[in-house]
């Protein structure tokens, strides 16, 4: 009986992983395997990992991806350390995820106003004496956009872990003789980074294919991934070859979670 | 579980209700009866009051839905499951859509309309005889300028965008087809080749384009340009015609040595099912004033002859959006090429991107 209302339990979330984790994923994998005349071929993949352009492009992806990830795990770990230790923390949580709630068009659409020639960052270069600069459209500005996008996704699993950190262990940390510095480093930090992780999995993945912020504020001068997949989805129909490189990230995807996943000791020796 | 069920009743109760009320309001406004007419047409591209007009003269009402580019009303066409009576392809869309059976030719005997458009705009490549299709608006690819920053001298002819002058200058409109038409004109070449030695020279030349190019962009170019973002930019006669309007200091030029020329055109799709209203609102808008009203509402080049005729002598005589009769005659259109064809040029202009 028991074991009857388990499983009745598991329907709605078994039907949720067919009808929208596995099945897309198996059509993408499927549609990857078609050229353009709907023959079944593996050539798309020869045609991506022979293809200067399309290895450059991943190259670049990655990149862009990493310098996103990077900046954001910099400015977002002191973020949720700092807003850990405020009084009113749930509160100023709340503001630093407000933002996702609105659409990430729109706020490309603000940042345009923002570094538009005429803009408020110009307005202010201006006024210190600087003079209007070109900052629309350029590499630093798509990473500065992006970085901002993506920052709340790492505040919230640091923030998780530090609120999950006993404070018995930095209280012990300080009593053994431990400095400032040195609690942090040794028992701090090592224990919230599976917060840093789970970030990670959440900003570098997506940061691989913004096709939109590629062409708003980078101007198509950053290319990425999904530029590409844009491409070929909308403009050739192509879609065995848009597939192919969407296989291609989720690929990445998993490489990504397994080196930031948890690696359980097993019989290992604990630290 | 009482409340639960409660709730539910209750739930499905509203819905039936409202499901109801909108059956009711459809068809007291006559949508879904037979004295309408489903117009499938980009946004914004019909004068509302035409459509109240045919309303009164034929009792048809107009239906009107809209999408933002021909791939996606050819996905949603081919799908089935639509009932549109017309819609709105760009040319190398009506060949494709013919080829793919999508269409029903039009039945000249009861199209009484003809005599009125430009013959020089009728029987093209896309569509011999127009058997399928009727053209709606015309249009070219040409540079948009800002005489702030830039002398009308300066840039009459595409070569022009290479001048060592313009550093950092240039909006380009993210389309492979029109960028790389455009470095294959001025390199003297179709620009419907598809030999890939040329298509790799236009790359090229393109590549020596790239210092020059600010960014890539697509409807935003609209609001950069009007913002005075950039005092150059590569686009479309119909998005130059909306950034005129905002912005007196912009100013649009088809260079004469060759360009794109564009169409669109009303077709009849496979699953059209109000014959009658459709030829009645195609006789009704190939009538020269109403094709005049829909021109000067939308501000693009009509097709029709006559319509042109009553236009303001301001509109008809603007060499911008009606070129000189020289010009026209080095326009080029579009031939919908094979997916293999169309690979070609993107990867050619995926590579020029990469590089710049």
């Amino acid at each position: 009986m028991t074991n009857r209302k388990t499983w009745l339990y598991f329907i709605p979330y078994g039907l949720w992983l067919a009808l929208f984790v596995i099945a897309p994923v198996a059509l993408i994998i499927y549609q990857s395997f078609f050229d353009l005349g709907h023959h079944f071929t593996v050539a798309n993949y020869g045609t991506y990992f022979q293809s200067a352009t399309y290895l450059k492009m991943t190259l670049n992806s990655v990149w862009y991806a990493f310098l996103i990830t990077l900046f954001t795990v910099l400015i977002s770990y002191p973020t949720a350390y700092f807003l850990h230790q405020l009084k009113h923390r749930q509160f100023w949580l709340l503001l630093v995820i407000l933002p996702t709630w609105i659409n990430i068009l729109l706020k490309a659409y603000a940042f345009i106003g923002i570094f538009s020639q005429a803009g408020l960052a110009n307005q202010f270069l201006t006024f210190i004496g600087i003079g209007p600069q070109q900052i629309l459209f350029t590499n630093a500005s798509f990473i500065f956009v992006a970085t901002y996008i993506q920052i709340p996704f790492m505040i919230l699993p640091i923030f998780n872990a530090l609120d999950d950190l006993n404070p018995a262990f930095i209280n012990a940390s300080k009593d053994l003789g431990a400095s400032a510095w040195q609690t942090f480093h040794r028992v701090i930090f090592p224990l919230t980074l599976p917060g840093v992780k789970a970030g990670v999995q959440a900003v570098f993945i997506p940061s691989l294919s913004l096709f939109m912020l590629t062409r708003l504020i980078g101007g198509n001068k950053v290319i990425t991934l999904g530029t590409a997949i844009e491409e070929h989805f909308l403009t050739t129909m192509n879609w065995g070859m848009g597939s192919t490189i969407g296989v291609v990230l989720i690929v990445a995807m998993i490489i990504v979670m397994t080196l930031t996943g948890d690696q359980k000791p097993k019989g290992g020796t604990p630290r | 579980m009482k409340r639960l069920v409660t709730m539910v009743v209750g739930l499905l109760a509203i819905c039936g209700l409202l499901g109801y009320t909108s059956n009711r309001l459809e068809r007291s406004s006559g949508s879904t009866g037979d004295k309408v007419l489903n117009l499938y047409n980009w946004g914004d591209y019909i004068d509302p009051s035409l459509l109240t007009k045919f309303q009164k003269e034929t009792g048809y009402h107009v239906n009107v839905e809209t999408f933002d580019s021909n791939e996606a009303m050819y996905t949603k066409i081919n799908q089935g499951g639509t009932h549109y009576d017309l819609a709105v392809p760009s040319e190398y869309m009506v060949a494709k859509m013919k080829r793919a059976h999508l269409l029903k030719p039009l039945d000249q005997s009861r199209l009484t309309g003809w005599q009125n458009y430009d013959s020089q705009f009728l029987n093209q490549p896309f569509d011999r005889g127009n058997r399928y299709s009727m053209p709606y608006f015309w249009g070219t690819l040409g540079i948009i300028y800002n005489d702030k920053f830039v002398k009308a001298s300066q840039v009459q002819h595409w070569q022009d965008l290479w001048s060592p002058k313009f550093r950092d200058k240039i909006m380009l409109i993210d389309s492979a087809r029109d960028i790389m038409g455009m470095s294959l004109v001025t390199l003297h070449k179709s620009m419907n080749t598809t030999d890939p030695a040329t298509l790799l020279a236009a790359e090229h030349k393109l590549n020596q384009l790239a210092p020059n190019v600010k960014a890539i962009v697509a409807d935003e170019i609209k609001m950069y340009m009007t913002q005075n973002e950039a005092p150059l930019a590569v686009d479309w006669s119909g998005e130059a015609a909306e950034m005129l309007a905002n912005n007196q200091h912009l100013h649009y030029v088809v260079p004469s040595e060759g360009s794109n020329l564009w169409f669109d055109n009303l077709v009849i799709p496979k699953t059209a099912q109000h014959t009658n209203a459709i030829y009645a609102f195609l006789n009704f808008m190939s009538q020269p004033k109403n094709a005049a009203q829909n021109a000067e509402y939308i501000g693009y080049a009509t097709p029709n002859r006559k319509a042109k005729a009553l236009l303001p002598k301001s509109v008809r005589d603007d060499r911008q959006f009606y070129p000189t009769q020289a010009t026209i005659d080095h326009l080029q259109v579009y031939r919908d090429l094979s997916p293999t064809k169309v690979e070609l040029y993107n990867d050619r202009y995926l590579e020029f991107k990469m590089h710049h």
